[in-house]
């Protein structure tokens, strides 16, 4: 049987956005797929050395749940919805919301970023970042990890013209 | 039901369970064994399926008080 591809190009650089290319790209290395990631713009984010950056914003994101990831059950359940208003103007704001996320992350045995990313790149899943976007950012190639391949459009399609999935995130 | 290998997966969700069983069928000989003993119940789902794409034998799974046990012979 021929070897299954997916090819995913990771767009965004928050911490909720970090888990679909993580998680995607090391299932399917699992489950014997050869995956490449490249990684454009915010999600050049995912490849820094220093993942501490990666934040969650509730604001503007109607569908994100504010739930307390402690305390008795009835204060768990409680939807803690805060006006955007109210949210823009509070500092801090995205700091605490990102700590609530890592420790709900946490209880709920997710893996970390982290975690993931390394265990995509035990898993043999090559990562591609976009040149173009490197310089356009203002990052040096020492900002991120090592095993990179640093190249553009026309090299992200060499894998994903021949690939069976393809996914933008 | 005898197993070669455990893998303790309690406690760990979507997509661990998965990438742990396929670390632990890794270091296996074809033909061996192992039990995985998970709480996601996510797992039950995609054992099945990781057992389909990866030719592996998804011989018996059952659930039992939140804990699911699985037993995969290896390809």
């Amino acid at each position: 049987m021929e070897t299954k591809k997916l090819a995913i190009i990771a767009t965004k650089g928050t911490l909720d956005w970090a888990y679909p290319p993580f998680i995607l790209a090391s299932t399917a290395a699992a489950l014997g797929y050869e995956v490449q990631i490249f990684f454009t713009f915010y999600g050049l984010q995912l490849l820094r050395k220093d993942l501490s950056g990666l934040k969650v914003s509730p604001l503007g994101n109607p569908g994100m749940p504010m739930k307390m990831p402690f305390g008795p059950k009835w204060f768990k359940g409680i939807n803690w919805n805060i006006p955007n208003a109210v949210q823009s103007i509070i500092p801090g704001y995205e700091n605490v919301a990102t700590s609530l996320m890592k420790m709900t992350i946490a209880n709920n045995g997710v893996a970390t970023i982290p975690e993931l990313r390394s265990l995509c790149q035990e898993a043999d899943v090559k990562f591609i970042a976009c040149q173009m976007t490197v310089e356009l950012f203002g990052f040096e190639h020492g900002d991120f990890i090592d095993g990179l391949e640093y190249g553009g459009a026309a090299t992200f399609f060499e894998f994903a013209g021949e690939s069976d999935i393809c996914l933008f995130i | 039901m005898e197993f070669n290998k455990e893998l303790d997966a309690r406690g760990l969700n979507c997509p661990l369970p998965i990438l742990r069983t396929k670390k632990a069928l890794a270091e296996m000989a074809s033909g061996e064994i192992l039990k995985v003993i998970a709480t996601d119940p996510g797992s039950v789902k995609d054992m099945q399926a990781f057992a389909k794409q990866t030719g592996n034998d998804l011989i018996n799974s059952a659930e039992a008080g939140g804990e699911y046990t699985f037993f995969m012979k290896k390809k």
